[in-house]
């Protein structure tokens, strides 16, 4: 199930896991990215929260956790490489994963659908 | 009726208005004028090219100001009064980097003051120059006159700027680095010196207003130039350890403290021809002499984090008291890695110092260096 959130992330559940990343709206937006901080694994995530940051040449956006969760893996290329975010956002350049503490709370956000007609 | 939304002002426009907006540009407010922060090519590209072959900048927002007098030297005295430059000395032809100071000898704007033989022309922030102008019209006497210049502004900087810039204009190529000099460009007549904000080799070319998109669009149709807005200027000025007034720079500095005492002619200095008659020259020639309380220094981030404009510095870690402040801040794409600007006491200002800079309650380590982070490529002599 692929689901989006008003701040411009997208995630991904497979088994419980959910992977998130920034969606290619927000990368667009942002421009070429020079740096990447992930949350720490075995972070406790609070949905709304800041989880990760993502810094452009000009300034730095926060990435929020979308629900509730515990971080379980992070993507070391994102850290090392942050163009690599840029250029594929919402495929290899995903950000982090987490156990969704209620992963039925996915089905309540945003669709591709509902994201794209989203006033951006 | 109902009360109105509040109108929003509409912000002024440069000659090359439409322009970036066929280039794709994204326009941002800067100075009450629309400006390109980038264009499709995006911050990274714009500024990488800008050192690999040729960038052109539209910095039509800038404020020029032509200053004339019966007898030019009149004008060039007059200008001294508020200037710790040499203008008096200042030959025809020539350009120098200046600072209009105030009485407690703090920085009131950054300029280039250019002789032109009849007259001076000085090129002032955009934020600045109706203050500019306004100090100039109060303190300069009656004899001189103050002309401000409606007219385009471009920056051709890279080194492939001679290049692409001598089709145009072949004189160019026998410019030196801060000369200034009215030639055709493209058959139209323009100012151009041989300067820049990038630490490139360069050109700026001002134009009459009506020829500025013919002239840009010219230029741009060169292989070897892209267009580069507001967001890459700022990272190439970074790299190039160059102030930006506001930030890095303002009435609260000293020149001496911002090490721009090369702005300090040393006609002007104790001991020259010329010493003092500017604002503020008592704390300023007493800073030269017994050195300044604190000093801008360069940082480089030890880890990947940039450091932004700010940003407290700490001499340790778990310090609980701030000795300074990063006043500009980012990535620098040729350096592929965060750099910074800032004040320190000067006592912690050797290169090699390890302070740390706070940043979202992180305190990241962060070591003293010299300036620029990228060596320039000036044409002198």
């Amino acid at each position: 199930m692929l689901r989006f959130t008003e701040e411009h992330e997208w995630l991904r559940l497979e088994d419980g896991i959910a992977t998130v990343g920034i969606t290619a709206h927000a990368a667009e937006q942002l421009g070429d990215l020079v740096f990447v901080e992930l949350p720490k694994i075995g972070m406790q995530l609070t949905k709304g929260a800041p989880a990760a940051v993502v810094e452009s040449v000009k300034a730095a956006s926060d990435v929020y956790a979308p629900l509730d969760g515990e971080v379980t893996e992070v993507n070391e290329v994102a850290v090392s490489n942050p163009a690599s975010v840029s250029a594929d956002p919402q495929g290899a350049g995903w950000l982090y994963r987490m156990r969704l503490t209620d992963p039925a709370a996915m089905e309540a956000l945003l669709d591709a659908a509902a994201y794209d007609a989203l006033d951006k | 009726m109902p009360a109105s939304a509040a109108e929003s002002v509409p912000f002024e426009r440069t000659p090359l208005h439409d322009l970036h907006l066929r280039l794709g540009a994204r326009m941002v407010p800067f100075a009450g004028y629309a400006m390109p922060v980038q264009y499709p090519a995006g911050l990274l590209k714009e500024h990488l090219h800008a050192r690999a072959a040729a960038g052109l900048f539209d910095v039509s927002h800038m404020g020029q100001i032509a200053l004339r007098a019966d007898d030019p030297a009149e004008a060039a005295r007059a200008l001294e009064a508020l200037m710790p430059t040499d203008v008096v000395g200042l030959p025809p032809g020539r350009q120098r980097y200046g600072l209009l100071t105030d009485e407690a000898g703090g920085i009131l704007d950054d300029l280039m003051v250019a002789n032109l033989g009849d007259r001076l022309v000085l090129v002032v922030n955009a934020a600045h120059k109706g203050a500019d102008a306004a100090h100039l019209q109060a303190c300069l006497p009656g004899a001189v006159s103050i002309e401000k210049l409606d007219r385009g502004l471009l920056a051709l900087q890279g080194p492939a700027a001679e290049a692409v810039l001598t089709v145009l204009a072949p004189e160019v190529a026998g410019m030196r680095f801060m000369d200034a000099r009215e030639i055709e460009v493209a058959g139209v007549p323009c100012l151009v010196t041989r300067s820049g904000y990038t630490g490139e080799d360069g050109f700026e070319i001002s134009t009459p207003l009506a020829a500025t998109e013919a002239i840009a669009e010219a230029l741009l149709a060169d292989a070897a130039v892209l267009p580069v807005g507001l967001g890459a200027r700022d990272s190439l000025r970074l790299e190039a350890g160059l102030c930006l007034y506001g930030a890095d720079i303002d009435a609260a500095t000293s020149p001496v403290e911002a090490g721009l005492t090369l702005a300090i002619s040393p006609a002007r200095r104790g001991g020259g021809s010329r010493s003092g008659g500017f604002p503020g020259a008592a704390r300023i020639l007493a800073e030269i002499q017994q050195g300044p309380a604190r000093r801008r220094i360069g940082l480089l981030p030890e880890g990947r984090a940039p450091v932004r404009a700010g940003a407290p510095l700490f001499a340790a870690a778990d310090d609980a008291v701030s000795v300074g402040r990063v006043t500009s801040g980012g990535f620098g794409p040729s350096l592929g890695a965060p750099a910074a600007m800032g004040y320190l006491p000067a006592a912690m200002t050797e290169s090699g110092t390890r302070v740390f800079a706070e940043v979202r309650g992180q305190r990241l380590p962060a070591i003293v260096t010299g300036l620029p982070f990228v060596a320039a490529g000036f044409k002198r002599g």
